[in-house]
């Protein structure tokens, strides 16, 4: 039998640690939906989802019962919308999204992701249209997430799709003003975007991707802070070696639940993201670990090299654990997800410029981020590129996803709802970056040689 | 199929016995139980068979609920795989 200890660590963990599975994401190609008439296209994507993801929900909680580990997010992930809507005649792509909406409530998951476009390089007309409709589309949806991936480090930056995006931002935030400008927090922009990512806003399902694919994602920043508890006053070697430790708990029992999941829907077992996914629940935050390491509130010095050991930690213990590790793999930090973050930005220690040098060393990037209302969307795309530059030079996945706070100003916060937490806006610097962003054009490639 | 039975809460007398009535109720068999007092919390862990058991898993975690709620203790059922997936490599 099992001994005593181990059983009591994982249900205290579980119980009281806020140990979960973060999302179970059945990935789904809908390349083969692409229809001239786009009425007969969206009914073969709704189509398509429900045969596909019918039996999601109810088996992941079936899981959820017989393992008693929770699953708090059902998600589908699809082939970017871009592509599959290329082949139809239509203007206005907002349909595919409406269609989207529908099929994912009909499966009774929380969000559906993949209104996406890829156009590091460039834009297709399809692409173009798609990034067009992206406010309407995120108006008129409930749970349709949006990504668009401007950068990479083989093709460099489309600054023409920044420059877009950072307009593209700014009038989702005011088409979804009643609703504290939410729109934008199922948007995200990517440069290194990854295929298999079961996280949102940026979930999609890519073209190297098999027909249907079951990926998961874990979490358990609450764990990982407690096990730091015993260590207090220990040099940093003990502290990556129990946050090893505690990582590789975490994504075994993420691992379980994947294979389960994959075996009962009968759909392959894609990859287990190892990710660090905080809560706005007390007990569940990145930042009250980075301060367990001994940082008095995270966003002072030493913040960075906290998170890079915390980061690294997590993935070498993550990888031993399962079969097939992918996704974004890293910690999060999304601002207004996480309770140590909010209270250190409301502190005025975490500013953006801290959490831009922080992405340099963590999954993803700016993320969940409110800014004042009248944000220029120059300053906006500013930076996005900024993200961008960081994820291209240093061949890592780098995201924005920032929420102009329409009539709300540094000091105010919103209030998003659930998971997505309190976000206290955040201020940016007010000096211009019009000219730059106009240009237009592409930040060419970076070398892969020379690097310093 | 094995699952692991935790029992946790104040000690009072009729505990195993109120458990153990409950399983056999559902013809759920008792492999193995281990008890003792941690930090003045009595504490049972049971391994036991469910795949004689005569209703589903999450009937057989409801009765084990309410047995609890009417002790005053905290019950929970699960699949002996996951503590064996976290605790062993």
């Amino acid at each position: 039998m099992l001994n005593r200890k181990d059983i009591l660590s994982t249900i205290k963990m579980i119980e009281q640690q806020h140990l979960d599975i973060r999302t179970v994401t059945m990935g789904i190609s809908l390349l083969s939906c692409s229809d001239e008439n786009i009425s007969r296209a969206c009914e073969k994507i709704y189509e398509k989802i429900c045969r596909a993801a019918g039996n999601l929900v109810k088996t992941c909680e079936d899981i959820e019962t017989e393992f008693g580990i929770p699953i708090v997010n059902k998600r589908i992930s699809v082939t970017p919308i871009a592509l599959v809507a290329a082949a139809s005649e239509a203007e206005n792509y907002v349909p595919f999204a409406l269609a989207l909406d529908k099929a994912g409530k009909a499966c009774g998951v929380n969000f559906i992701g993949g209104y996406s476009a890829l156009v590091q390089k460039g834009m297709t007309l399809s692409d173009e249209k798609l990034i067009r409709s992206i406010p309407e589309a995120l108006t008129c949806t409930d749970i349709v997430c949006s990504s668009v991936n401007v950068g990479s480090t083989r093709a460099g930056i489309n600054m023409d799709a920044v420059a877009l995006l950072g307009q593209v931002i700014c009038d989702t935030a005011k088409k979804t003003a009643q609703k504290n400008s939410i729109g934008c927090a199922k948007l995200v922009v990517f440069c290194n975007a990854v295929e298999d990512n079961p996280f949102m806003a940026g979930a999609f399902h890519g073209t190297g991707e098999a027909e249907k694919i079951i990926n998961v994602g874990v979490s358990g920043p609450g764990v990982v802070y407690n096990s730091l508890q015993s260590c207090k006053g220990e040099r940093l070697e003990v502290v990556a070696e129990t946050i090893k430790k505690t990582a590789f708990r975490i994504t075994r029992a993420g691992q379980l639940v994947a294979s389960e999941a994959s075996k009962r829907l009968e759909v392959p077992f894609g990859i287990v993201d190892l990710s660090l996914a905080p809560t706005p629940a007390i007990g569940d935050s990145v930042a009250r670990i980075l301060e367990a390491m001994g940082l008095e509130t995270c966003g002072t010095h030493g913040t960075t090299a906290a998170l890079a050991l915390l980061n690294d930690a997590v993935k070498k213990g993550g990888v031993m654990a399962s079969s097939s590790v992918g996704g974004l793999s890293g910690a999060f930090i999304p601002v207004s997800e996480d309770e140590g973050m909010i209270a250190a930005a409301n502190k005025g220690t975490l500013c953006i410029d801290k959490l831009e040098a922080m992405t340099c060393v963590c999954s993803v990037g700016l993320d969940m981020i409110a800014v004042p209302g009248d944000t220029p969307p120059e300053t906006i795309s500013a930076i996005i590129a900024d993200e961008a530059a960081i994820g291209m030079v240093n061949s890592k996945t780098t995201a924005v996803r920032v929420i102009p706070a329409i009539g709300k100003n540094t000091g105010d916060s919103i209030e998003l709802g659930g998971l997505l937490g309190n976000a206290p806006v955040m201020p940016v610097h007010n000096e211009s970056s019009k000219e730059f962003i106009n240009r237009g054009g592409h930040i060419p490639a970076p070398l892969q040689s020379l690097k310093n | 199929m094995k699952a692991i039975v935790t029992v946790i809460g104040h000690d009072r007398v009729g505990i195993i016995a109120a458990v153990c009535n409950t399983l056999a109720g559902l013809n759920v068999n008792v492999l193995d139980i281990s008890q003792t007092i941690m930090q003045g919390n009595f504490t049972m862990i049971m391994a036991v068979d469910i795949s004689e058991a005569s209703v589903n898993f999450s009937e057989i975690k409801s009765a084990l609920a309410k047995t609890g709620e009417e002790l005053g203790l905290s019950i929970l059922i699960q699949r002996e795989e996951i503590f064996e997936a976290m605790q062993k490599i």
